[in-house]
């Protein structure tokens, strides 16, 4: 979990520093936590109090995740909730050489959407980061061109956001030229 | 006419870049993607990439169902080696679930994945060496390619929409002779690599197209995030299966064959070598597994399902849990015995088998309590990002769960999505006519890469 402030400097960290190394960004995506703690059905959940069946009791989930010494500008889960930040931007690292896997969270208020672009770093982010403008509408500062690249441009919301509807409908587009 | 009196000197010196729109609808852009090109003659200078022509909204299909919803959804994602992506998906949700398939499952996902990863590959290599003008080789893969299907096929039910995974197992146990088969296609499908390695390995035309055409080095491939044979042909031996073994890769002798040069020739001898490495796994993987209940004889007492059905609502079920159910004709390894063998007992994800659902209370309530609406697997909060070797490269399934039976997001780290984003680099420079090679090394899926 990082304060995006903070993000350049711990990737370049990450990235260039010899004890971390992690030369691949693997994945970059968005998440929106807008529903998180709603469950969509009224059938007894996990989180209900009242008796469940042997079965469902919750399991501990695996922490297989490696926790990284705290790198400088690292911020702590601590005071950032789904309600103030309603989207968190997801870095994958891996690291080729010491065979690590990293997940780097970076929590981004609905009311300013901007992250910085890590495109400089890997020259991957590119796609990735106008992956999740468009499905999001994050934006990314100092990307380079920064246009939707699974959608089309005259396509109204992003569409993964938790508040568009699945089967909202577009209106036609006539042809481009 | 009249017609506007040109300098002559201008007419013979200007020069103009010219813009070139390859695809969407060009055969060697397989139909979903556009390419812009700017050209000084022959030569690339630059290139511009339109991608999204097949693009379903899978995330957000995935989130709009239980669990199990995504299964045939997934199959689409790589059409070439479906059953890569269905038994990466069924891991992710199994690590969040903190489940474990069975050791005959593992091993039966292993032989299809690695079925697949050649299928995929000899789709590759055959398109592109079409592509150069080689139809032989193609014809050539493309047979082989088809009893490697009617393999999968036999196992499956399907060749391509397979939905065979399953959370916590598979569909079915291996059908009978199996072993035996796929042996017999091994030796035909190394025949066939045989003959298409004569065709092209050391053929002229197609070394002078390949060797030196679409180049990366190490570097600019890891920051581009490439994996897989890419990846491998520029010569970094990263290969999921061997850095973080899933399934029992770790039990397996394999080799990470890799290039040296990074350009279309060491990523073609790198595909070539990397299904014989598949196969040379297939083979110890059938001699490894456990076996299974193969030898369930109940002397002609065989039920047709619909049968057992009608009995079943009559009341009829006395002695049901004895009687072997011939579920489906190209399903030989879903009743009972098979389904016990292949699938974890785990009640919260597993289904049960079709015989317990209709003959017995405790099974109709168990299958009730996954399929019904609003019941479904509820893994704990958590999320996973897990990995698999896919045919192109990594193929990463992020999935993040709120406690509810729906994943609240599914994230596929496609391969060639990456691959694809460094092609403009990779073309440039070259000719027009090198863009056709390197863009069949890139194997792009047009399934994974817009979902």
């Amino acid at each position: 979990m990082l304060q995006r402030d903070a993000l350049l400097e711990v990737a370049r960290t990450l990235k260039d520093d010899p004890a971390f190394a992690f030369d691949l960004l693997m994945d970059l995506c968005g998440v929106d936590y807008l529903t998180f703690e709603r469950m969509r059905t009224s059938s007894p959940t996990l989180a209900t109090p009242s008796p469940l069946p042997y079965y469902m009791k919750p399991k501990p989930v695996r922490e297989a995740w490696e926790r990284l010494p705290a790198a400088p500008g690292a911020a702590q889960a601590g005071g950032v909730s789904h309600e103030t930040h309603r989207f968190d931007v997801v870095y994958h690292l891996y690291s080729t050489g010491q065979n690590r896997r990293l997940r780097v969270k970076v929590p981004v208020p609905a009311a300013d959407p901007i992250v910085d672009s890590v495109t400089g770093l890997w020259r991957c982010a590119d796609w990735f980061e106008r992956e999740v403008w468009d499905m999001f509408g994050i934006r990314f500062a100092g990307h380079p061109h920064l246009r939707r690249i699974l959608l089309y441009e005259e396509f109204q919301g992003h569409p993964l956001r938790k508040d568009y509807p699945v089967n909202k409908r577009q209106p036609l587009v006539g042809p481009v030229n | 006419m009249e017609t506007a009196a040109v300098p002559p000197q201008a007419a013979t010196t200007q020069t103009r870049h010219m813009f070139l729109n390859m695809g969407p609808s060009h055969p060697a852009m397989h139909g979903i993607i556009q390419l812009v090109v700017e050209l000084d003659g022959e030569r690339v200078v630059n290139a511009d990439e339109e991608i999204g022509y097949l693009h379903r909204a899978f995330e957000k299909d995935c989130e709009e169902g239980p669990y199990n919803n995504a299964i045939p959804y997934v199959d689409r994602l790589n059409y070439v080696s479906p059953l890569i992506n269905n038994f990466g998906y069924c891991l992710a949700v199994e690590r969040l679930l903190d489940i474990q398939a069975t050791e005959r499952c593992q091993y039966i996902r292993v032989i299809m994945s690695e079925l697949s990863r050649i299928t995929d590959h000899l789709t590759c290599i055959g398109a592109s060496a079409m592509e150069l003008g080689a139809f032989t080789v193609f014809l050539y893969m493309i047979k082989a390619r088809e009893w490697l299907w009617e393999l999968v096929e036999s196992v499956t039910g399907a060749r391509l929409t397979i939905s065979y995974g399953r959370v916590g197992g598979a569909k079915a146990d291996l059908p009978s002779g199996f072993a035996e088969r796929t042996r017999k296609v091994l030796e035909e499908v190394r025949g066939v690599l045989l003959e298409c390695d004569t065709l092209l390995t050391r053929n002229r035309i197609f070394m002078d197209r390949m060797q030196g055409t679409g180049v990366i080095s190490k570097e600019r491939a890891l920051s581009y995030g490439i994996t897989g044979p890419f990846l491998r042909g520029s010569g970094v031996a990263l290969d999921v299966r061997k850095a973080t073994p899933y399934f029992v890769y770790d039990r397996l002798q394999f080799d990470v064959p890799t290039g040296e040069h990074g350009d279309n020739y060491d990523r073609y001898l790198v595909r070539m070598e990397e299904m014989e490495q598949s196969m040379r796994i297939v083979e110890q993987a059938l001699n490894q597994m456990p076996p299974g209940p193969l030898n369930v004889d109940q002397e002609g007492k065989v039920l047709p399902a619909d049968v057992m059905v009608d009995e079943a609502k009559m009341g009829r079920v006395a002695g049901f849990k004895q009687v072997l159910v011939r579920l489906d004709p190209t399903l030989e390894g879903s009743t009972r015995g098979f389904h016990a063998a292949v699938n974890a007992r785990e009640k919260r994800a597993v289904l049960p088998p079709k015989e317990d659902t209709y003959g017995n209370i405790e099974g109709l309530m168990h299958h009730f309590k996954l399929i019904m609406h609003g019941h479904g697997i509820r893994p704990a909060r958590g999320e996973y990002y897990s990995a698999v070797e896919g045919a192109n490269g990594e193929l990463g399934f992020y999935v993040i769960s709120n406690g509810a039976e729906r994943p609240y997001r599914v994230r596929v780290r496609p391969p060639c999505f990456t691959i694809m984003a460094a092609l403009p680099e990779l073309i440039r420079g070259g000719l027009v006519a090198d863009i056709v090679p390197t863009f069949g090394s890139i194997n792009m899926i047009g399934g994974e890469l817009d979902r």
